[in-house]
């Protein structure tokens, strides 16, 4: 087992924060899945993280309870901004989300006595293991599992095709739209307060602009049509730096040309189970006339 | 001392309006929310940096070619990026995660290029005349900022009211398809719009280059959410209405700062844009439309 003990000791970093990138990715990917481009997702991010450190730096709180605060915050913002800015759709909502980052990076950045402002928080116990990041995974995964056979995910799926007609079916749409709003924050809180007790610092320029488009790629890459989808695009985004290790200074630009490629070219993220069918029932058929 | 404040905010409010027109010219006639248009401005401030330092050219051909450079970049964009998705008929929300990812590509090959640090123009190539009256000190640079920026605002306004191309491009903003069947060259206007639209944007970025004197590869950024804030603030797509918030923008944030504190500057633009999007969700001066089904 001594190359597994070495493996982790180089790439412990790597695996763990693919597993933050991971829960961001499935974040956005319900905000998506209910057919509305949230762009708050790092905010929320940012939210989880800042409680989180705070309670366990000032506090020495339990991590479990770090934890759950970490993903009640950003909830709570959620569910109160949600409100009122849920009602705007397309372009609107996506630029109001981008909007609502920058003021909560700039809060951050003006109140000093609390977050540290621009240098951020510092000495941040490291309380993630691998086993906390897996179980948090897991259970991540098994919930968005369960909702999407559920009432509640069928409905997310009917807003994304039709708002109208969703309404029209008797599906409460703005209840329904700040249910998976207010759920995406808490779980990218998760990862924002995980994440903070991995890397010992924090500051507000992790969680801005870019790292909103981080997440975005991620869920656009793999494709928002199953829950493997996501979870392929954030092993992508996190693991292609360290493959192009060589591109350090462009890492960014590969990040928005993977964004406008796949765009372009495979509007539908790469795990698309509808064209896999197709190719599948194609293959076959052809072999049967063979 | 307040009419000092409010020279600055003209000033300032002038490069956002500047930037804001081309932003929303896009919108308006493409209904694209072209999200590289903060990179966009940034290659054009590059380009007049280049154009002042390296080449020697004196400002006004710097900005033209900041224009044609930017401009360029923008046809670029669309022929590339923005005419195959909409070839394939992509909803809305498409062409913006797209053009996210062209700014971010621009932006990082600047920094690969240029370095992240600040550059500035050589010193003599500005002008450094100044100007007193009625006890404003005004720079020949400001003053020169406020006649481009209301040139060009004037020139848009009447090429767009007045000439048969303008008449093309409104009826383009109602609708491309009915535009078409018309006889418009639908595609041929939507490929110039995005020259002039990004050439706009290179202009001001040259001339907040030369404003703060200080360019960077990520200087786009700030003002493409400030440019978010004021296109809606003015009402999508709406030009009379991108100059009037842009100005609006210029005066709320400096008279923010002189009365409120630094740190509010900027909380000011988004703090706006949230309390448009709530109350007026059409613009301050736009008209309410129902979605129909």
């Amino acid at each position: 087992m001594e190359w597994l003990d070495n493996f982790w000791a180089v790439y412990s970093n790597v695996v763990l924060s693919l597993g933050t990138n991971v829960l961001l990715a499935l974040s956005i990917y319900l905000t998506l899945s209910c057919g509305m481009l949230a762009m708050a997702n790092a905010a929320f991010m940012g939210i989880g993280a800042y409680t989180a450190a705070l309670l366990s730096t000032h506090f020495d709180a339990p991590f479990a309870l770090v934890l759950a605060a970490g993903m009640a915050a950003p909830a709570l913002v959620a569910l109160l901004m949600g409100a009122p800015t849920l009602r705007l759709s397309g372009v609107y909502l996506a630029m109001a989300t981008l909007a609502f980052g920058e003021v909560v990076r700039i809060a951050v950045i003006n109140s000093e006595d609390l977050t540290g402002g621009a240098l951020g928080l510092n000495g941040i116990p490291q309380l993630t293991q691998w086993w906390t990041m897996l179980l948090a995974l897991a259970g991540t995964l098994a919930l968005l599992w369960r909702l999407r056979r559920a009432r509640l995910g069928r409905a997310f799926e009917a807003i994304k095709e039709d708002e109208t007609a969703a309404g029209l079916m008797g599906i409460n749409v703005s209840a329904t739209k700040l249910i998976a709003f207010t759920l995406g924050a808490a779980i990218a809180g998760l990862a924002g307060a995980l994440n903070a007790h991995l890397t010992f610092f924090i500051g507000p320029g992790e969680f801005g602009f870019d790292r909103g488009v981080e997440i975005l790629t991620m869920a656009v890459l793999g494709g928002i049509q199953n829950l493997l989808g996501p979870t392929l695009g954030a092993l992508i985004v996190t693991l292609l730096p360290e493959a192009l290790r060589s591109l350090r200074d462009y890492r960014l630009a590969v990040n928005g040309m993977i964004l406008v490629l796949i765009v372009l070219f495979l509007p539908r993220g790469l795990v698309d189970p509808q064209a896999l069918r197709a190719a599948w029932a194609r293959l076959t058929q052809r072999k049967r006339a063979g | 001392m307040l009419s000092q404040q409010l020279f600055n905010a003209l000033a300032l409010g002038c490069v956002y309006a500047v930037f804001a027109l081309g932003f929303t010219l896009v919108f308006g006639v493409l209904g694209v929310v072209n999200l590289s248009h903060g990179a966009v401005f940034m290659v054009g401030a590059y380009c007049a940096l280049i154009a002042v330092n390296q080449l020697g050219l004196g400002l006004p051909a710097a900005l033209l070619l900041a224009f044609a450079c930017a401009g360029a970049l923008g046809l670029c964009i669309d022929v590339l990026v923005l005419r195959p998705l909409r070839a394939r008929n992509a909803p809305h929300l498409i062409p913006m995660i797209a053009t996210i990812g062209v700014g971010i590509v621009l932006s990082s090959l600047a920094q690969g290029l240029f370095g992240a640090a600040n550059q500035r123009f050589d010193a003599d190539a500005l002008p450094g005349q100044s100007l007193s009256f009625m006890g404003l000190d005004m720079t020949a640079l400001e003053l020169g900022i406020i006649a481009s920026s209301f040139g060009l605002m004037a020139l848009l306004l009447l090429a767009l009211q007045r000439t048969q191309l303008g008449r093309a491009l409104r009826a383009i903003a109602e609708s491309p398809r009915a535009a078409a069947l018309l006889g418009i060259p639908v595609e041929r206007l939507f490929r110039m719009t995005s020259f002039v639209a990004s050439g706009l944007g290179g202009l001001a970025g040259t001339l907040i280059g030369l404003y703060s004197n200080a360019l960077y590869p990520l200087m786009g950024q700030p003002i493409l959410h400030k440019g978010i804030a004021v296109i809606i603030l003015g009402g999508m797509g709406d030009i009379r209405g991108a100059m009037l918030a842009g100005l609006f923008l210029g005066f709320a944030e400096v008279l923010s700062v002189a009365y409120i504190g630094s740190t509010m500057r900027d909380a000011v633009a988004f703090g706006l844009l949230f309390l448009v999007l709530l109350l007026r969700p059409k613009g301050l001066f736009g008209s309410t439309q129902e979605r129909k089904v």
